[in-house]
């Protein structure tokens, strides 16, 4: 029996206005090369200013996993020639990271939790970007010196399902601090996970495997999940020694394995030391106190969630897995509904009717709009089956609930009298069926029942209707 | 050549006299080779710029091969201050390629000879400048001082020099040698013209990170009579030509005759210096000249793809020192020997600078050789490490980041210029030119 070691680092582009050490703004979506400078052209003579808001975001994000935050941290000069690197160096933190050993609580399916320990997260710039077209090269870099936290776990995570679960609540952090918009598909989200085995029992850590840059969380356990069957093939076919070595690998989604990037003979050396333009970044006592006052965080909120509105642990935490579904349902609560319909109405039928990449944040009804839909419920102005009918419609078309309603006769009939009446003439047109239900055949209860509905054309209060035929039968 | 205070009166049209009779100058000295540009930019006062420091508009190549073509597209922070002071820069100075060197004789210009004997180098790596002020063809220059690069060559063309303390001047458009020695500084005609351009240079600047965000000036409290305490070290001179000891001898008595109080020191032997120096300066340079690779800018070495394009232009681009130093630096930083060079070396920085901060405790001021000797002959260097150790009077005054300035003392019996430099404690500038103007008077 095996067991698998995972570490993970995560390079979450920070959202500053502008770059770590210019004042180019971070936005790249423009022409490519236009926001760049001297300095993060790399041209003669340019130097690095640090950006004070990396700090601030550093020290949010030292707060957010209870780390050390180190007042007083360095940069350097990490070494390597490409294209998209324009002064050859990266200015990384390897001697002393802004921030050292946190912790993230990840949740489990089986229920349980487990704490994975993060290592450090330091500050450093982000390269520009290589465009292979045929057989030219180009380089854009207006993405050249946009600030990254890279995040390194410690290998604590034993299977692709923590590794997911740590990297889903990692996500989820850095959104609700608001220090990146951590888009995987952009990449300001980028994985690259640590993957060895060894055999269970065995104290020792074998030889690891980095597999890199993979943006999707479905790729990411694919990938860890044929990594480690490709390494404990190896084992057991005794060829791990030669097959399995320190290397950086490339997952292929089409083919679901992972391939060799670089060999082993070409490992980098990238000569660290400290970078001589810039100071010791110092995090005063001031910016600690003012930073360090970061919102509620996902595992804060779900537990008030269930102490304030009574919902469960786990609605709680699917609630709380993104800021944005967690606001949608604060601002839901806040039109006085019940927590339980507000979960169902959240969760389930508002999601099940989403289509093509839509999301709680793109989602054409709004909490307001979904909480009156489910108020008209509880006020029993709609059955909850008419209810699915309104939100069909307005996924479709921007209208306001009540003229939708009205536009599609769903108001239910709650009216005793007119219900009484509905009831006296199916029961008098069925003579036969009253007698047989009254001689014990009690299965006849749902189609009277069923027969109201239909006379009132489904627009009668379900709860009045049984309620006045149980009268009527006994 | 009118001095700097001079030119700073002169009118609108003085001015333009001026500049066309410097141009003349120039022209009828090209065999000097102090020159590899003549760009203009800015009105004023006209003061020649070493080809590392960035003029917007100007090609700035470091008399590299491999920035031919380049073309600045911003200003210094120097050049900035100097043009609201109402100075211009006018024309490039040669150098040793990216100011490595002593002689400038790594220029992909070709040499600059010595004013005072075109026999010899004119020192380096701001050979340039310090040849175009020592040869009436500059009314001040500016230089960059990484190991000695302004004084040791102020010294070997008689003119004055100084390197202000680390952190005083903007680095901001200073193609880099080595960052954490690296200052810009004056060369000049005189101590007085030194100060006045020290002090226009000089100040705060957002752009640079170490700068030290000071803005005192020296000119308004020159005071070339106070009397000081003035280090000596006997032990440093012994390793210098005979020519510099009676020189150094003299100028002690001059010192004593003025009033100063003069006083033994010692400092830690010169080999110490060397080492840690080039351990250093070759680290920081490898990696501040990666820059140069044809990508965006410079020369480009046609290439099939991209390894090759990357070694073809650097291997055609840089020359032997450049790639000497590289090398050097890249080994210095290699994994496994790391902390036996890199990280001793600044062991040995930091002792340096706690050396020097005890003999401050005492002194005002340290009087110390500039050079070993007198200015060389050409291929009088033979071997690198020749030319390295000619530096170990200058480079500890970097590692420790203080401010000195070279000052002619005496002419050899061959009638060639000796200097001798005046070292401060951080940040004393206001010592450093009072003690230098005072001296200056004296000889
Ligand atoms: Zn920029």
């Amino acid at each position: 029996m095996f067991e698998t070691i995972i570490g993970l680092e995560v390079h979450v582009q920070l959202n500053t206005k502008t770059k770590l050490f210019c004042s180019c703004p971070t936005s790249f979506n423009h022409r490519q090369n236009t926001n760049t400078c001297p300095t993060c052209l790399a041209l003669p003579g340019a130097l690095p200013v640090l950006n004070e808001e990396v700090l601030h975001k550093s020290i949010q994000f030292g707060t957010a996993i209870e780390a050390t935050i180190n007042q007083v941290s360095y940069f350097d000069r990490k070494s390597y020639f490409y294209p998209d690197s324009p002064s050859a160096y990266q200015i990384t933190q390897l001697y002393t990271p802004v921030v050292e050993h946190g912790k993230l609580r990840i949740d489990l399916e089986d229920g349980s939790h487990k704490i994975v320990r993060i290592n450090r997260a330091h500050i450093e710039a982000d390269a520009g970007k290589s465009i292979h077209d045929g057989e030219i090269s180009k380089v854009d870099l207006n993405r050249a010196g946009t600030p990254l936290l890279e995040i390194v776990s410690e290998p604590d995570m034993r299977n692709a399902e923590e590794a997911v679960q740590y990297l889903k609540k990692l996500h989820s952090i850095v959104r609700y601090i608001d220090i990146s918009d951590a888009n995987m598909q952009e990449g300001s989200f980028r994985v690259d996970v640590n993957v060895s085995i060894r055999p269970k029992g065995d104290e020792k850590l074998y030889t690891r495997v980095e597999i890199k840059n993979i943006n999707s969380f479905r790729f990411i356990q694919k990938a860890i999940e044929v990594e480690v069957s490709r390494q404990i093939e190896a084992w057991e076919d005794g060829t791990y020694d030669e097959e399995i070595i320190q290397e950086t690998r490339l997952y292929d989604a089409n083919r679901n394995e992972t391939r060799s990037m670089r060999g082993k003979e070409e490992a980098a050396d990238y000569r660290y030391f400290p970078e001589p333009d810039l100071k010791k970044a110092v995090i005063t006592n001031e910016m600690l106190k003012t930073y360090s006052q970061i919102p509620e965080l996902p595992d804060q909120k779900a537990k008030r969630f269930v102490e304030e509105f009574g919902i469960n642990e786990y609605n709680a935490s699917v609630i709380t897995s993104t800021k944005e579904t967690a606001k949608f349902f604060e601002d839901m609560m806040e039109e006085g509904i019940s927590a339980k319909n507000a979960v169902t109405w959240l969760t389930v039928e508002l999601p099940a009717r989403f289509s093509g990449g839509m999301d709680i944040t793109t989602s054409p009804v709004d909490a307001k709009k979904l909480a009156t839909l489910v108020k008209r419920i509880e006020d029993k102005t709609i059955s909850g089956k008419a209810a699915k009918e309104v939100l069909d419609y307005i996924m479709q078309n921007d209208e306001d609930i009540d003229t939708v309603i009205e536009k599609l006769g769903l108001k239910q009939v709650s009216d005793t009298g007119a219900i009484e009446a509905m009831v006296d003439e199916i029961l008098s047109k069925n003579q036969d069926k009253v007698e047989e239900y009254k001689n014990g055949k009690e299965k006849l209860f749902g189609f009277f029942v069923g027969q109201v509905m239909k006379a009132s054309k489904g627009s009668a209060n379900p709860q009045a209707v049984n309620e006045i035929l149980k009268q009527k039968l006994s | 050549m009118i001095t700097l205070k001079e030119a700073l009166e002169l009118d609108s049209q003085a001015l333009q006299e001026l500049r066309n009779d410097l141009k003349k100058k120039i022209k009828a000295n090209k065999e000097l080779n102090a020159y590899v540009g003549l760009e203009e930019a800015g009105e004023g006062v006209p003061i020649a710029i070493k080809d590392n420091i960035q003029v917007k508009d100007w090609s700035v190549t470091c008399a590299s091969n491999i920035l031919q073509g380049y073309k600045a597209p911003y200003n210094a922070t120097v050049i900035e201050k100097m043009h609201q002071a109402g100075l211009g820069a006018y024309g490039r100075t040669n150098m040793d390629e990216f100011a490595m060197g002593s002689t400038t004789e790594s220029s992909c210009y070709g040499k600059t000879l010595n004013p005072c004997d075109y026999e010899r180098v004119p020192g380096g790596s701001s050979g340039g400048s310090a040849a175009a002020v020592a040869g009436g063809i500059a009314i001040a220059a500016l230089g960059s001082d990484t190991g000695g690069s302004i004084r040791q060559p102020a010294a070997y063309c008689g003119v004055v020099g100084m390197k202000p303390t680390y952190g005083r001047v903007s680095r901001y458009g200073l193609g880099a040698y080595a960052s954490s020695l690296d200052q810009i500084g004056p060369i000049t005609q005189n101590v007085e013209d030194a100060a006045i351009l020290y002090d226009i240079i000089s100040g705060s600047d957002p752009k640079d990170s170490t700068n030290a965000q000071r803005d005192d000036k020296v000119v308004p409290n020159l005071d070339p009579n106070r009397k000081l305490t003035i280090g000596i070290v006997p032990s440093y001179v012994e390793e210098a030509s005979e020519d510099v000891k009676k020189a150094y001898g003299k100028t002690v008595e001059v010192l004593k005759k003025m009033g100063h109080t003069i006083k033994e020191v010692s400092l830690l032997d010169a080999k110490y210096d060397i080492s840690a120096y080039y351990i250093t300066a070759t680290a920081e340079a490898t990696t501040n000249l990666a820059r140069y690779d044809g990508i965006r800018y410079g020369n480009r070495a046609p290439a099939q793809n991209i390894k090759e394009l990357y070694i073809n232009t650097r291997s055609e681009g840089f020359g032997d020192e450049v790639k000497r130093r590289i090398l050097l630096g890249n080994f210095v930083l290699s994994s496994g020997y790391y902390d036996a060079y890199y990280v001793k070396a600044q062991k040995v920085r930091h002792l340096i600078k706690e050396e020097y901060e005890k003999v401050f405790s005492e002194v005002d001021l340290i009087l110390s050789p500039v050079a070993p000797s007198v200015a060389p002959k050409f291929g009088e260097l033979a071997t690198p490490m020749q030319m390295y150790l000619s530096d170990m009077y200058t480079i500890s005054v970097n590692l420790a980041g203080l401010p000195a300035l070279s000052l002619p003392v005496a002419r050899n019996d061959e009638g060639l210029p000796i200097g001798l430099q005046l070292i401060a404690k951080p940040y004393d500038e206001q010592t450093l030119f009072d003690g230098a103007l005072g001296l200056e008077a004296a000889l």
